[in-house]
């Protein structure tokens, strides 16, 4: 229909002699579109040597280019060996018995290697190994492929060939022992009989030299004490299997207190056992591992731990020396006569950084007589001497140090007075850093001397009195390297390769074992003479320790972080991106601070839009050394009046740029002490966190993680605390997962796995974590990825912290509350953890429903599930809609958003040969746009199926392995058969405890979990 | 689908590439040089037998005996042809005495240690390295030895015989198919011809007739198709649907490598190794039986045979195509250079320089195979998949390693549960739920994605 009407934009079109109108008129936009500054330009078009036609040409050739190349295959060239080694056989794994002694963790271990590549770190599970690799052991395997390693000696900053570094050495040797100069080795503790045994004869060759053990975090106290009572440098060991009430005043025990390994001990005595568990009681100030899972912690400063451990001291001795009041005094009390009735059956430990405090546990456990208290055969693994290593800085400013040898340290980086050093570094005439990098003290070093990584060297190291265990190669050196050992050999001119001395010290300290026996299994076990005490005067301790005062300003308590330690790997991807157990933040290190000294001094932490994490900064100022933009981060269950801070990050020299992340805490590591006063006042600007959880409180949702007390776990029926959500059928009630709409597949033939998590026994210690990022090839993303919720971890640990005292507590506010206002209100309250809340790990990966929400939504059924129970994910059919990622209630499927591999945006390990090398061959490496998550590691269970096949018999008893839980040290996670009726997992699922997540919605996972027990 | 397979071709294989010129050539010699050569080579291989069976049956039992004693007794160290541990022993009666040479077989050591300058100054001229002593031998069987030893050497050409005869039945099938079509061609030729002489001849007549022959006034068919419309949608969904099933046929070929042949670094013959000389598969490829590759045997497993076979001297009565003894010498000593084995010093000279093969069957990375499953628990022939190798002269990839191919034969096979003691149970629960006797690998659970994927 034609119509003559005129329409109008605008009242201007109405005046005909508007010179808009008219503009309006000819010009499409309004707004002149700049083709004149791109067409008028004739210079540079005349110039280009493209024509628009050839333009064209190029475009059309390329498409058919690409087109036509993607229609053909290209050539694979395989090159075997030429002569291949006996033991190999390509595509199956060799496993070597090996023991990670880099001074500060110390572990037996297996390695996995695969065509002579190591690949994955394992426990070793003989009977008297040293077991409890946490996460940073699981993950050396990928330092040893780090790009940015020294590759060859250095000297002044240019290559040379060993001879070359040789002939220095020995020149500058020569002439220190013809002028009388001193020598100094200063060395991380090795714990290595026969790397003593070089030194000594290195000593009787050089007079002048002078051995010194430096530890990056020290534990000069712990080993003062024990040598003033045992008389031996040396540390007491505990079995907290023994203990049924364990005090812990500032020790974390389950992070890196005298090296860790304590997680299998403790956890056996966590799970209850006939109505019985282990009491864990926890005094401290930052909230560390130990104390989250301590069924009793008590927050308090330093100063009044200190005044605790006197009063407990007073109650058990029955002393009376007079001390100060503390904050509570009545929690002490508790705590005092909780452990005196324990008897034997308590102990206390103590992480306080002071040689009375260490004296007076010694004086406690050998009052109460406690069984878990072992001094008799002591840990080696610490034996740094801090006043030796000041000493060492004086003498080096004051020229009186002629050769230097380091070795396994970096002291530029970790001391407080680094700048005294290089300056004192200087004065010395040669000085020599082996060195696995390019780090900062090898830098000013005369000589970097490049040194082979823990799984290219041979070794020995008696972890603990009486334990030997050796150290043994399992790749020939990537790199122009040479070992310490080896390099001493050469200088003081001894015969023989390292090895065949290493043998003969072995062979001469073992006599249980062959020496062909003693590598294969890794660990020996050699009579040694039990240390025994000498008397000493304990009151005397007491009263100095009661004097203890608060420092000035905030006490800031410096600790180390699981995932990161003494940042000796902080170029290590895979830890980078480790979450922190309890803040959840990876790739930073933050000042951790209570919530009333947040807002006192007005620092905060919000989210924003997308979900990440901000904070403020602070200025943090100790002893006159100024820490520029420490990101502050709220740290429920912090003792008011105290930050802290962790070692390891802030590193520059030798690392990539997106790893280099964090401040140095080891500035304000002033004299050795890990608590420091500091004045901490607001910086400028935001931080962004990576943070992984936005979530800090469980709101309530008692069907999450389910939790009880021992007292109600002993009296109550099970109905009573393991509640299981009902639905009406038929007007009755029934369980919830007795109602299906799907029909069930029959499982009880053949193989049906499921994996059990004990939230008791769990610590939330992340070793399984990187034991899946190495065996999954999970892929790093870095930090901004993580920033925006794009993390890969196929497992993950939910950390929970309780709204009000306890979780049991959240649940009551929430069923009290009633109508909307009360309700939103309530739930608004429950968003806030408490100042002391109680904590709870839970590790969450898939959950191989049987009945599975995801499989159901995958338009091309690249999801589906297997008979033995597992959910597969054949990535080469996905195509990326990530339906099933909405569809899990559990959140645990991962979306490859970009191509982690061969990715110059994603600089990490899989950007370069040398980090791919430590890739599974077993597995595939995912690539962009497909969705992946845990196969319940089918890589594994495939392979324990063919091996029984192969030798024609049926699959053993617990033979069936997860990485998860084949990394698990605390007993926290078991892997199995559930149709082997005699398999451990299939009597933990008939277990009273157990139950699935989110039961109600009827998945019925093959993961499933034991409620947490509290005896408090 | 056979056409559009070939146009694979096109998209530059480099292995169709190389095979297309072989074909090319054969077809030049079949056509072109057959008949002479073929009537000259069966008189030059008849002479040649006469003659050597001439020169044979002077010797005739000697030699034979000779020969299996020679095999048995001499060969580990010696050639006829060549040094190897030792001298070459072809004409060796002409160098020493026989008498001396019977003390010397029976025992060398005793003979050096009683100063006979000969045999001093062998054992000095051979690194001294003792010659075993064969005290068993009698004197007739050294004599027999020494009478193989002193054959001439056959003539290269007598092997190269077989080839050439063999491929000439093939070759005159070829002409005779060529000459019908000529024949057909000629007279379809012929017939147009006299077709169009035969208008010409018709329009004269009308001309000469003065008749002006009637043109009808019809419309082009293509003017009528258009004009149809159900025609024109009909044949457009023809046209769709034949395209798309080709389109299809095309498009799933694509990365399908049956048949990929490439040309190795060392040509290396499946059919003499495995064919000829009956090596079972495993004992190179021993990785099969416990790993997931079957692995790519390292060079010291082929060092263990050819430390001493030096040089191909092939049986009288195998066909070798169209290489000859020299060209797989020339292979072995490539071998040699790859190992680094000196075979005059016979010694290693540390100098190695590994294979870069080419892999054939590439099976794709989210694909996991295990060769261990297949070849030892369900003790499958390596042949089922890798068809008939010990025919292959050149090794290629028989099957298509598709999924759909992989799934086929683990619907319709049995697994081999016997003397199994991991598949007792469940075989018996299974078979039962199922009602079976035997249960299929689908069966037992071998079509989920996840356990060739993950």
């Amino acid at each position: 229909m034609a119509s003559n009407r005129k329409y109008w934009k605008s009242v201007e079109e109405l005046n005909d002699n508007s010179s808009i109108v008219e503009t309006l008129r000819n010009n499409e936009f309004v707004e002149e579109i700049p083709t004149d500054e791109f067409l008028g330009d004739k210079d540079t078009l005349s110039s280009s040597s493209t024509t628009r036609r050839d333009f064209l040409k190029y475009v059309g050739f390329s498409t058919a280019a690409a087109s036509l190349a993607a229609c053909e295959g290209p050539v694979v060239k395989s090159i075997p060996y030429v002569v291949q080694p006996e033991e190999i056989i390509p595509g199956v794994a060799d496993y070597y018995a090996t023991t990670i002694a880099d001074g500060f963790d110390f572990v037996n271990v297996l390695i996995k290697t695969r065509e002579g590549r190591p690949i994955k770190v394992e426990n070793n599970r003989l009977e008297s190994a040293y077991t409890g690799a946490n996460a940073r052991v699981h993950a050396s395997v990928l330092s040893l492929y780090d790009s940015l390693r020294l590759k060859g000696s250095k000297i002044d900053g240019k290559s040379a060939s060993w001879s070359d570094v040789d002939a220095a050495v020995k020149a500058s040797l020569k002439e220190a022992n013809e002028k009388g100069g001193n020598v100094v080795l200063l060395t991380n503790t090795m714990a290595s009989p026969s790397t003593d045994k070089l030194i000594s004869e290195f000593i009787a060759q050089n007079p002048t030299t002078k051995h010194v053990i430096y530890d990056a975090v020290s534990s000069t106290a712990s080993l003062d004490a024990y040598e003033r009572v045992y008389g031996e440098r040396a540390l007491a060991d505990y079995d907290f299997a023994e203990a049924d009430v364990i005090v812990s005043v500032a020790a974390d025990f389950l992070g890196d207190w005298q090296a860790g390994g304590y997680d299998t001990a403790y956890g056996q005595k966590r799970i209850p056992k006939n109505g019985k568990m282990s009491k864990h009681i926890q005094l401290e100030a930052n909230m560390s591992l130990t104390g989250a899972n301590a069924d009793v912690r008590v927050p308090m400063t330093v100063a009044e731990q200190k005044m605790a451990l006197v009063k407990i001291y007073n109650e058990i001795v029955g002393a009376n020396v007079s001390v100060g009041a503390t904050s509570r005094d009545e929690a002490v009390v508790k705590i005092a006569k909780q452990l005196k009735s324990a008897g034997n059956r308590g102990v206390l430990v103590s992480g306080l950084d002071d040689v009375n405090a260490q004296l007076l546990v010694f004086a406690i456990n050998q009052a109460l007589g406690s069984q878990a208290f072992i001094p008799s055969k002591p840990k080696y693994v610490r034996k740094g001497n801090s006043a030796q290593v000041a000493q060492l800085i004086k003498d080096m400013n004051a020229g009186a140090v002629h050769t230097l040898i380091m070795s396994g340290v970096n002291p530029v980086y970790t001391l407080a007075n680094s700048a005294s050093f290089v300056e004192g570094l200087k004065k010395v005439k040669t000085s020599v850093a082996f060195s696995l990098k390019e780090d900062e003290t090898a830098l000013q070093t005369t000589i970097a001397a490049a040194a082979p990584h823990y799984l290219e060297s041979w070794g020995d190291v008696v972890i603990k009195k009486g334990h030997y265990a050796v150290m043994q190669p399992t790749i020939r050196p990537l790199f122009e390297t040479r070992q310490f050992q080896e390099s001493l050999m050469v200088w003081t001119g001894a015969e023989g390769a390292y090895y065949d001395y290493l043998k003969s010290v072995g062979s001469s300290m073992v006599s249980s074992k062959s020496w062909n026996k003693i590598v294969h299994d890794g660990i020996a076990e050699f009579d040694a003479v039990n240390t025994v005490s000498v008397a000493f005067d304990h009151a005397v301790a007491a009263s100095e320790l009661a004097k203890a005062k608060k420092v000035d300003g905030l006490e800031l308590v410096l600790y180390t972080k699981t995932g990161m330690g003494d940042g000796q790997q902080a170029n290590n991807p895979w830890l980078q991106e480790f979450p922190d157990p309890l803040t959840r933040v990876s790739w930073d290190n933050y000042l951790t601070m209570s919530r009333v000294d947040s807002e006192a001094n007005g620092f905060k932490n919000y989210n924003v839009a997308n979900g990440g994490l901000n904070g403020s900064y602070a200025t943090v100022v100790v002893n006159g050394v100024t820490l520029e933009k420490v990101p502050v981060l709220i740290q429920p269950g912090q003792a008011v009046g105290t930050v802290g801070l962790s070692f390891g990050y802030g590193r520059k020299a030798a690392m990539k740029e997106e790893m280099q992340v964090g401040v140095n805490a080891y500035a304000l590591y002033h004299d050795f002490k890990d608590v420091q006063g500091a004045n901490v006042t607001v910086g400028a600007g935001d931080h962004e966190f990576a943070c992984v959880q936005l979530q800090n409180t469980l709101m309530g949702r008692g069907d999450i993680i389910k939790e009880t007390t021992l007292e109600v776990f002993n009296s109550k029926d099970v109905k009573e605390w393991n509640i299981f959500p009902m639905v009406s059928l038929d007007h009755q009630e029934v369980r919830a997962n007795s109602v299906d709409i799907w029909e069930s597949f029959d499982r009880s033939i053949g193989h049906h796995f499921n994996l059990s998590i004990d939230l008791n026994a769990c610590t939330g210690c992340g070793a399984c974590v990187i034991a899946c990022h190495a065996e999954n090839n999970v892929p790093v993303v870095g930090k901004s990825e993580i920033r925006r919720s794009r993390d890969m971890h196929w497992l993950r640990i939910d950390r929970y912290y309780s709204s009000e005292e306890s979780f049991i507590g959240d649940v009551d506010v929430k069923n009290a509350a009633s109508g909307f206002t009360e309700n939103f209100n309530m739930f608004k309250e429950l968003e806030n953890p408490a100042d002391n809340p109680q904590v709870a790990f839970q590790p969450v990966m898939c959950q191989h429903c049987n009945h599975a929400p995801c499989e159901t939504v995958c338009p091309v059924a690249a999801t589906s599930h297997g008979r033995q129970g597992q959910n597969h994910m054949a990535y080469n059919r996905c195509v990326g809609t990530r339906y099933c990622a909405n569809n899990c209630p559990y959140k645990v499927r991962r979306f490859n958003w970009f191509l982690y591999n061969n990715n110059d945006e994603f600089d990490f390990n899989m950007n370069d040969d040398l980090g791919r090398m430590v890739l599974n061959p077993d597995v595939n490496v995912r690539s962009r746009g497909v969705m992946e998550k845990c196969s319940m590691c089918i890589q594994m269970t495939q392979a324990t199926i063919l091996k029984a096949k192969n030798e024609g018999r049926v699959v053993g008893k617990d033979e069936f392995q997860t990485a998860c839980s084949a990394a698990c040290g605390s007993g926290a996670m078991v892997f199995g058969d559930v149709n082997d009726k005699t398999s451990d997992v299939a009597k933990l699922v008939e277990e009273d405890r157990m139950y699935h997540l989110l039961e109600h919605i009827g998945t019925k996972p093959n993961v499933f979990y034991h409620v947490k027990v509290r005896n408090n | 689908m056979s056409e559009f397979i070939n146009k694979e071709s096109c998209f530059g294989s480099e292995r169709n590439v190389k095979i297309v010129p072989n074909l090319v050539d054969n077809h030049f010699i079949t056509m072109k040089k057959v008949g002479n050569h073929n009537s000259f080579s069966k008189i030059l291989f008849f002479c040649l037998a006469v003659m050597f069976s001439f020169s044979v049956s002077s010797f005739a039992q000697d030699a034979a005996k000779g020969k299996e004693l020679f095999n048995s007794n001499c060969a580990a160290c010696h050639k006829l042809d060549g040094n190897s541990t030792g001298p070459a022993l072809r004409g060796v009666v002409e160098r020493h005495d026989t008498q001396w040479l019977h003390k010397w077989i029976k025992s060398s050591s005793s003979m050096i240690k009683s100063g006979d300058a000969a045999a001093v100054k062998l054992f000095e001229e051979w690194n001294k390295v003792v010659m075993n002593d064969f005290p068993a031998l009698s004197d007739e069987d050294i004599d027999n030895i020494l009478a193989y030893t002193s054959q001439p050497k056959a003539e290269p050409t007598v092997v190269a015989g077989g080839p050439t005869s063999a491929s000439n039945s093939g070759a005159s099938g070829d002409v005779n198919n060529m000459v019908v079509l000529g024949a057909l061609f000629v007279v379809l030729v012929l017939l147009v011809t006299m077709l169009y002489f035969v208008k010409r001849v018709l329009n004269k007549i009308v001309e000469v007739n003065g008749l002006t022959p009637e043109v009808r006034q019809t419309t082009p068919i293509w003017k009528a198709f258009v004009k149809n419309q159900f025609l024109v949608i009909l044949s457009t969904i023809v046209l769709v649907l034949v395209g798309s099933y080709f389109a299809f046929g095309f498009m799933m070929q694509v990365g399908v490598d049956k048949g990929y042949e490439p040309v190795q670094p060392i040509h290396f013959s499946h059919k003499i190794h495995a064919g000829d000389n009956g090596i079972d598969c495993k004992y190179c490829h021993s990785a099969a039986r416990s790993s997931k590759t079957s692995g790519i045997p390292s060079l010291n497993v082929c060092m263990n045979c050819h430390k001493s076979i030096s040089e191909f001297q092939g049986d009288a009565g195998t066909d070798y195509g169209t290489y000859t003894p020299e060209f797989y010498t020339a292979e072995i000593q490539k071998l040699y250079d790859a190992v680094g084995w000196d075979p005059s010093a016979q010694a290693y000279t540390g100098e190695e320089k590994p294979v870069k093969w080419v892999r054939i069957h590439n099976l794709p990375d989210f694909a996991y195979y295990n060769h261990s499953q297949h070849v030892n628990v369900a003790g499958l022939e390596c042949q089922t998949c890798h068809g008939p190798v010990e025919e292959m002269e050149i090794m290629r990839q028989h099957a298509p390693l598709t999924m759909g191919w992989c799934i086929d034969c683990h619907r319709t096979t049995d697994v081999k549960m016997e003397n199994n003691e991991y598949y007792a149970k469940i075989h018996e629960e299974l078979s039962k739920k199922y009602g079976v006797e035997k249960l299929t690998v689908a069966q037992m659970g071998g079509l989920e994605c996840g356990k060739c994927h993950y």
